[in-house]
């Protein structure tokens, strides 16, 4: 089954006096890794969440399909995933609690529950954690929980924000050693990063810059097309290109 | 032990039940040295500052701040001591000024000790905005130098930061650490944890934790030299390459370890005749250079810990 594509088209947000989104057009493809690109204050923040239905654009449209056919948000929605920046776990409860407690709130039968979780434990290495409290959880194993949390209903389109920022080299690799084994199913997933390297690991990239699309493609074809030698040399030209 | 080091630790252990967080640390600190903490997430770094700041009470072995014993007497320690905590630093609905005057209440300081630090510790930091303005509204970098003032409002000798710019944005960073350096410069010990490693490069001497023990302790290059001894390659490979040449790289016997950074691998040669020949059978496709290491890749080697 191919992936879900999702169609950005002129999209515009306002927030406060901040024009966050200015008018941006992407083209995630359906079964993708993307990366999502872009100094601080780019938008990245303000475009998963528009993508999410959680923020409403003031112009232009976000599309899902599959395979061409054009499909309804509402008939898709309960299919995506999205792991916020800033998780909001709860300290006091446990890793297994989180997961007993996403559990009910997607309503999964406990057979494929209890697979999905035995998985999950296992690639993210947190089986000798089930009892630990989030709260006492290092940076790198409470993002783990997070991403779990939002993967155990098994998304098509999972939508990750920063997940990597505050984590350490190791956890940072690791991460990624999970989304590749995540990546090549029919999931699409565009995860957003400050990180160049991790950039050049998707198998799209998505230049985003105050709001606009900057460029988009495969990796090495951007960096060719733009005659960079890396990402940030890119956002650097654009820095003191600016008024 | 002397009282001539601004932080020393010696045979410093710390349990919780059966969890050792912090494992037979020892370690010196030189007054005036930006000593980097560094270590994977859940290493024991806040556990260690934790105890150095007088929060907690080691379970054995003994660690002194400014000469004094972190047992014996917390409250002088504390006064020795500024810390710039991971989770929290700042109320965001009380304004700059509040904050500061919030934190001089806790320190029982005087009115006019308070006005004179906080004129001082402006200048240093370089803040220049309305001390009316509400903390949540300040813009990104802002709150963490805010923050380190607030730390530093008693005049400590010693700031122990703990990942003071996680999640800050790059230009942010980098006036951040031009900040650490100005009060390095004046004889404060700065102590800071990071996952970044360009501001580890910035560190005089960098103490890598694993699961709670003291695996490196040296300056940053240093700790590229002894983790580095056999040269570094950095290997780029073309479209038509074979698909299956990051396998035959990580399993080759002349490759000690191999990690991806980006779309490019770093691989350590064990020796170098034989690498030359596992580049020959990958073909032209796969390009190599010899690289300096980075602290990223001494990171990945020391904190992985692969037998060699």
């Amino acid at each position: 089954m191919a992936g879900i594509g999702i169609d950005v088209a002129g999209l515009k947000k306002k927030l406060g006096p901040n024009q966050a989104l200015d008018g941006t057009d992407f083209s995630f493809e359906g079964g993708l890794l993307h990366g999502l690109i872009g100094p601080d204050g780019a938008g990245k923040t303000t475009l998963l969440r528009t993508l999410m239905g959680l923020l409403k654009p003031d112009a232009g449209a976000v599309r899902f399909s599959r395979g061409g056919a054009a499909l309804d948000f509402k008939a898709i929605r309960d299919g995506m995933a999205y792991m916020p920046q800033r998780q909001s776990l709860y300290a006091d409860q446990s890793v297994g609690e989180h997961m007993d407690f996403f559990r009910d709130l997607y309503g999964l039968p406990e057979a494929v529950y209890e697979d999905r979780r035995r998985e999950l434990l296992g690639i993210t290495r947190l089986e000798k954690f089930v009892e630990r409290p989030a709260g006492q959880l290092s940076g790198g194993m409470y993002k783990k929980l997070g991403l779990m949390c939002a993967l155990l209903q098994s998304p098509n389109v999972l939508l990750l924000d920063e997940p990597t920022n505050g984590v350490d080299p190791i956890s940072r690799r690791e991460f990624w050693e999970l989304l590749y084994r995540l990546a090549g199913g029919s999931v699409t997933i565009v995860v957003s990063t400050a990180y160049m390297d991790e950039a050049e690991r998707c198998a799209r990239v998505h230049l985003l810059d105050r709001g606009r699309a900057l460029a988009e493609g495969e990796p090495r074809a951007v960096l060719r097309k733009e005659g960079v030698a890396s990402f940030d040399e890119l956002f650097l030209r654009r820095e003191e290109a600016a008024p | 032990m002397s009282g001539a080091w601004a932080v020393e630790a010696e045979g410093l252990t710390v349990r919780f039940g059966e969890f050792t967080a912090v494992d037979d640390v020892s370690f010196r600190v030189p007054p005036g040295e930006i000593f980097g903490f560094l270590g994977a997430n859940g290493a024991g770094k806040t556990t260690t500052i934790r105890v150095l700041c007088g929060l907690l009470l080691p379970s054995s072995g003994r660690a002194r701040v400014a000469g004094l014993d972190v047992a014996s007497g917390l409250r002088e320690v504390k006064h020795k001591v500024g810390y710039m905590s991971q989770r929290f630093t700042l109320y965001d609905d009380l304004t700059v000024e509040e904050n500061l005057a919030f934190a001089a209440a806790l320190r029982k300081m005087p009115a006019e000790d308070l006005a004179r630090r906080t004129k001082e510790l402006f200048e240093v930091i370089g803040f220049d905005r309305p001390t009316d303005q509400l903390v949540r509204d300040l813009p990104g970098g802002f709150k963490q130098e805010l923050s380190l003032a607030v730390a530093m409002l008693h005049g400590p000798e010693i700031v122990f930061l703990d990942e003071p710019t996680a999640g800050v944005a790059p230009g942010s960073r980098a006036r951040f650490w031009a900040l650490i350096r100005r009060i390095a410069a004046t004889g404060k010990t700065v102590f800071v944890t990071t996952h970044y490693m360009d501001e580890a490069e910035q560190c005089g001497r960098i103490a890598l934790m694993r699961t709670g023990k003291l695996i490196a302790l040296d300056s940053p290059a240093g700790l590229k030299r002894s983790a580095f001894p056999e040269p570094l390659y950095e290997l780029q490979a073309g479209a038509d390459a074979p698909a299956d040449w990051t396998q035959r790289l990580k399993s080759d016997p002349s490759v000690i370890d191999a990690s991806p950074y980006g779309l490019r691998w770093h691989a350590g040669a064990r020796d170098e005749a034989g690498f030359r020949g596992l580049l020959e059978r990958l073909g032209p496709s796969v390009r190599s250079r010899r690289i300096q290491p980075t602290l990223e890749d001494v990171f990945v080697r020391l904190v992985e810990g692969k037998d060699r």
